[in-house]
């Protein structure tokens, strides 16, 4: 698709919300170096396109479960920068109340079920919210996010299995980003296309170029209309790169400058950006506008972070239970 | 009050909870037109249909973590594992999903999930389709954990968990199916979580009996009142939360604890509730706090063998009569 098919209010949206995830990652990492932030940041600086293509294509009533590198996946499904902010700065205020930080933001009522620290673990969550669409003959979809690695997990099999065999509106959506932590993907599975594995489940598999955000936005919206319609689950690989390490302090030994610096002339952000100027005719002085905006946005995300209270030592006790039978819980 | 079995009760439940409440589903391995692999699940597939009484692929971790899903998005399953044994097969979900969903949202996540799941050794069922898992699981914070032993705690006990809204591993001790007793006629009959049941009074020593290890308990302090030693039987009912109070009450009244349960004796329940105790109530005892348990090696297939490591009756005399007697 060309950027002369789509409007300019969506162009500049994708452009919007790409770049909010590109300088929220660059502020979080800033702040965790200045020690605001006390928690692992895993970012998804390269992967700005997967998230937000992804979810344009979902309405605000749809679902997704997210990942360890999920920012970006919070943020492109509405996710206020204010509150993950402060969920990173361990505030009251956070997403969590700072109970769940980079690792553990969620909010129900954008459809957010959660990031998630174990690799494949909120794949078979998202079938369960499908199956409960399909019970309840909902016309909404979940969407599951995870990276190259997850689809060695056996969770991954197990639930690509389940919503293949009961026809649940599921998108699977595998961001490959080329490394499963330190390793790369060549040496972690033995198919270099993983969409391939839809096949095993009667779902379509399909990759797309995961930095180009039209061409995620497509593929995604193919796979919820398919979705809604009764049809069943995709599998969507979107080839990309993380262009930091695994999480930041990684020495990153693993791989050459070369490859770095040739994923980085492939850059999501700056591509579309460039496509805008010369391809859509968007004037400069708008995207700068954009920008500066953005740029306001995250300095009030910082200070509101900063201006946040830390949580009580006691609250440590509530939140774990729904029902505490008195306390006897504990 | 009717006189039914620890099975029926369960069907009984689920069966009317799930006219009572669209929201309740069952999905587990062969819970349709099998009716459960212990039948427990019975003919609910014929009168509620496939959609809420799903089969499922033999794909543990795809179970939990669907009804996990489907219950932060309102609904309240019912997920059956088969055996207590398959449970780590879902690890993570289970461990690392479930218990902490709710928690790690800010008390934002809603997971009503009851998981039962078949517990306790029913006889040369060797090593993987024998064990008994509850202790494994009170270690992680998030989860409840129910231990019914009769027909009417399995009924009040379920009652509770599909209608509560948490978690809940309910663990359903396959030599107790086919137990019968009296169980109450009110439709929403519900047996609250952390209260124990005293069910035999007595004055000289308390015998804490889990799950399936109730019915030889009971069977225990009939023979030790022949020798004229008066047990008192409390059955925790659930281990999470666990009702201190009553255990409490009781060992300060006798002075003297026996713990009896299936699991592995090295770290099983009894572990926890002697350290409670003697955190709590060391000042009253007249003797040691003993545990009767599973010996800690896996369980074995040959019944001579099986015989040896699993708790009986005998060895529960034994140690409470011992016990009583200054012999400890």
């Amino acid at each position: 698709m060309s950027v002369k098919d789509y409007s300019k209010t969506m162009l500049l949206h994708f452009y919007r919300q790409m770049y909010l995830v590109r300088e929220f990652e660059l502020r979080a990492i800033n702040e965790r170096r200045a020690g605001l932030i006390p928690g692992f940041i895993h970012s998804c600086v390269g992967q700005e396109a997967t998230a937000v293509g992804a979810c344009a294509a979902l309405e605000p009533t749809d679902v997704i479960t997210s990942t360890h590198r999920g920012h970006g996946h919070l943020i492109a499904k509405g996710g206020d920068p204010k509150y993950m902010m402060a969920e990173l700065a361990a505030r009251t205020t956070g997403y969590c109340g700072g109970k769940g930080g980079s690792l553990h933001m969620s909010d129900f009522d954008l459809g957010i079920l959660g990031a998630n620290g174990i690799v494949a673990g909120g794949i078979p969550i998202a079938v369960g919210a499908g199956l409960a669409f399909q019970q309840r003959k909902e016309r909404r979809v979940a969407l599951s996010f995870f990276g190259d690695g997850a689809t060695n997990e056996g969770a991954f099999h197990e639930a690509l299995n389940l919503a293949g065999l009961w026809k649940l509106p599921v998108i699977f959506f595998c961001e490959n980003n080329l490394y499963g932590e330190g390793t790369p993907q060549a040496k972690q599975a033995p198919v270099a296309d993983l969409a391939i594995r839809a096949a095993g489940y009667a779902m379509p598999g399909v990759t797309v170029d995961g930095n180009d955000v039209l061409a995620v936005y497509e593929a995604t919206r193919a796979a919820v209309e398919r979705a809604r319609a009764g049809l069943g689950p995709t599998l969507i690989e979107a080839k990309t790169y993380r262009q930091r390490g695994h999480y930041e302090g990684d020495p990153m030994v693993y791989r050459s400058k070369a490859e770095m610096d040739e994923w980085k002339r492939r850059d999501p952000v700056v591509g579309l950006r460039g496509r805008l100027l010369a391809e859509a005719g968007i004037p400069e002085a708008e995207i700068a506008a954009i920008e500066q905006d953005v740029q306001a946005l995250l300095d009030e995300a910082v200070a509101f972070a900063v201006a946040s209270p830390k949580p009580a030592a006691e609250t440590a006790l509530a939140g774990v239970y729904g029902d505490t039978h008195g306390g006897l819980v504990f | 009050m009717r006189t039914i079995t620890y099975s029926q009760a369960i069907y009984e439940t689920m069966r009317e909870e799930m006219a009572r409440d669209p929201n309740v589903i069952l999905i587990g391995e062969d819970v349709g037109a099998f009716g459960g692999v212990w039948g427990v699940s019975g003919d609910l597939v014929k009168l509620f249909g496939e959609d809420r009484v799903r089969d499922t692929p033999i794909s543990e971790t795809a179970i939990i973590g669907a009804g996990l899903g489907a219950a932060m998005m309102g609904l309240r399953p019912i997920v059956e594992i088969m055996f207590a044994d398959f449970l780590p097969v879902a690890g993570d979900q289970i461990v690392n999903q479930l218990a902490k969903a709710r928690y790690m949202s800010g008390g934002k996540a809603r997971v009503p999930v009851t998981v039962r799941v078949t517990t306790g050794a029913p006889g040369s069922a060797a090593a993987q389709h024998s064990q008994s898992a509850e202790g494994w699981y009170m270690n992680v914070p998030g989860l409840k954990i129910a231990v019914p032993a009769t027909p009417a705690d399995a009924k009040g006990l379920l009652r509770t968990a599909i209608r509560g809204e948490d978690p809940v591993l309910f663990f359903e001790h396959k030599m107790l199916y086919a137990t019968k007793g009296e169980v109450p006629d009110d439709p929403d009959f519900a047996v609250p979580f952390g209260q124990a049941a005293v069910r035999r009074e007595g004055a000289d020593v308390t015998v804490i009996a889990i799950g399936g290890m109730l019915p030889k308990a009971l069977a225990a302090a009939e023979m030790l009142a022949g020798e004229g030693i008066s047990a008192e039987v409390v059955d925790p009912r659930t281990l999470v939360p666990l009702d201190k109070d009553t255990i409490i009450a009781s060992v300060r009244k006798t002075g003297r604890v026996v713990i009896v349960h299936e699991a592995h004796k090295r770290l099983g329940p009894g572990a926890e509730i002697a350290a409670m105790i003697a955190e709590e109530a060391i000042g009253y005892l007249d003797g040691p706090i003993v545990r009767v348990a599973a010996r800690n090696v896996p369980l074995p297939y040959s019944p001579e063998l099986e015989n040896f490591v699993l708790p009986g009756v005998n060895d529960i005399v034994e140690k409470a009569r011992d016990l009583v007697r200054g012999r400890l």
